[in-house]
């Protein structure tokens, strides 16, 4: 009996890693993907990257341009993903096993939250692009939109994690809905919930310059525009500068956390 | 008169199993009972039935003249003001401070504008001090609760609970989690709010000789049925074994050493 589940184990095991192993080689084959060429060509573009790809001197007089624009994103990010935590609380209260009202709330709000967060953020912008074309606002609804999905759904777990059992004491002494919400659930989850945001706010500044390329605006039209005009330094000058602007976002957030958590 | 009394009281969870069958006791205003039960045999069930944490499946349970079953939202959250609640796990927000921990056992009394900005009186204030202070706490008052010990914990449940001026205080194993020390301070609180201050105690417990040496009447439940009911001196070793089965080696045992002390 007990060496079965061993042996089991082990089949299991093997299993496994064969699957993957056919799965990697399938479709390495089917879609000619070249192992050797692919790092080969690595190689051929970190030369190309080191010889073109670096600011010089006349990229720095578009410094100023490119700050502006960066605050631009910096701040789009910020605001459309705050707004999106706003909203995702509800959905996510109304969504938990803990707090949820009904089970028909429940079912629909963990439902908008799970299409919006499978929607990806490209397709967002795009269908946002057919009704607003070229704005801010198409950027800002399509991290919106994909912030609310995500957040959502990091929310419930969060609260159902957190606050069950407190919760089933303040039941018992009588305590309403709303007294819930505000003196034991919002309170046990709420570092959580902004670890979340800060992580969003992080992923979102990453993903608005793509956005931006798609929707013509922020720092994602800059680097398209000197890209596309073969202004390469330039254009490196605003990849390096995202890369900065990520790493200090990411350490101010992550000062943040140790604080709170 | 009798404070709390049970009918007939059913609770199946699923057509499979029934947690509760034809449960039938009732409790004098002051009485110290303890429930006593192996593992699973419907002791939480029991407890939750009386503040209608769980809606029982037939039966009547009437509660200081009022019928439970039959109260509308609003009147079982006036209900549940007069019972307090205390847990294994304590079930605290942790992140909240002593104070505002024991506060929460107001909420049942307020308004939902002033529960949610958490406005407390200043009697009520004052009398949260005053518990605390009996409880041996005066100096974790302003503490985090995730700073505090089990049995301090524990503490911090049962000020929740007084706070609430209940005329009843209903325990699930409020020492299991607790080391032989913390027990005893634990159980001496249970006991002296019981006796000081004429609060009904109905007293979930794992450990037959703590249930002997604080109550004045011990009700045993196997399988969701009362198999014995009565004072600490008539449960000899015999309706130990009816209590536990064959899991009751262990337990006489421990009611030898208490005869011989
Ligand atoms: N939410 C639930 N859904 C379905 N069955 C449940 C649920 N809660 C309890 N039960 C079942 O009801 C029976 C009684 O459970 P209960 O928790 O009341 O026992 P207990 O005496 O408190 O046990 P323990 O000493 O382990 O805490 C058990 O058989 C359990 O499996
Ligand atoms: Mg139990």
């Amino acid at each position: 009996m007990q060496a079965d589940i061993f042996i089991k184990r082990r089949n299991g095991g093997l299993l496994f890693f064969a699957s993957l192993a056919i799965l990697t080689a399938g479709s390495m084959i089917i879609t000619e993907y070249d192992v050797l060429k692919g790092f080969t060509s690595i190689a051929g573009a970190l030369i190309w990257g080191f010889s073109n790809f670096y600011p010089d001197a006349g990229s720095m007089q578009k410094l100023g341009d490119i700050m502006l624009k960066l605050r631009e994103t910096v701040l789009m990010s910020i605001a459309s993903t705050t707004v999106a935590a706003v909203f995702a609380i509800l959905l996510a209260l109304a969504g938990s096993r803990t707090t949820r009202m009904n089970n028909l709330f429940s079912v629909a709000a963990r439902g908008i939250a799970s299409v919006f967060r499978n929607i990806p953020l490209v397709a967002w912008a795009m269908v946002l692009m057919l009704a607003f074309s070229q704005s801010p606002l198409t950027g800002y609804l399509a991290l919106f939109f994909g912030s609310l999905g995500f957040l959502a759904r990091a929310f419930m777990e969060t609260i159902d994690e957190v606050s069950n059992n407190s919760v089933e004491a303040l039941q018992a002494t009588g305590a309403g809905y709303f007294h819930i919400i505000f003196q034991a659930v919002l309170p046990s989850s709420m570092p959580q919930m902004i670890s979340w945001l800060l992580y969003m706010i992080e992923t979102n500044i990453r993903d608005a310059t793509l956005v931006g390329i798609l929707t013509g605006t922020g720092i994602g039209f800059s680097f398209e525009l000197y890209y596309k005009s073969l202004n390469y330094h330039a254009a490196s000058l605003v990849v390096i500068l995202i890369v900065i602007t990520v790493i200090v976002i990411e350490s101010i957030s992550n000062k943040i956390r140790r604080v709170i958590l | 008169m009798a404070l709390l009394e049970l009918r007939n009281v059913t609770k199946c969870y699923n057509s499979a199993s029934t947690a509760l069958s034809d449960v039938s006791f009732s409790v004098r205003e002051g009485e110290f009972v303890s429930v006593i039960g192996p593992s699973g045999a419907g002791k939480s069930t029991m407890l939750r039935c009386i503040n209608r944490m769980i809606e029982v499946t037939g039966g009547e349970i009437y509660f200081d003249g009022v019928i439970v079953s039959k109260l509308n939202k609003r009147d079982l959250r006036k209900l549940r003001t007069k019972i307090g609640m205390i847990f294994q796990h304590y079930n605290l927000v942790d992140r909240l401070t002593v104070i505002e921990n024991v506060l929460h056992g107001r909420l049942g009394y307020k308004s939902t504008l002033a529960g949610v900005l958490g406005r407390y009186s200043q009697e009520e204030k004052g009398q949260a001090f005053r518990i605390i202070k009996f409880l041996g706490l005066n100096e974790q008052v302003y503490s985090r609760c995730d700073q505090l010990s089990g049995g301090q914990k524990q503490r911090v449940g049962i000020a929740r609970a007084l706070v609430q001026n209940p005329k009843m205080i209903l325990c699930d194993e409020p020492i299991a989690s607790l080391d032989p020390n913390a027990s005893k301070i634990i159980m001496d609180h249970l006991r002296n709010v019981s006796t000081g201050m004429g609060i009904t105690m109905i007293v979930n417990l794992h450990q037959v000789n703590v249930a002997l040496k604080y109550s004045d009447r011990i009700i045993g439940v196997n399988k969701g049925k009362v198999v014995f009911d009565g004072s600490p001196a008539e449960l000899t070793p015999e309706r130990i074994y009816d209590i536990y089965g064959s899991e009751s080696g262990d337990l006489i045992v421990d009611l030898g050493e208490r005869n011989a002390s």
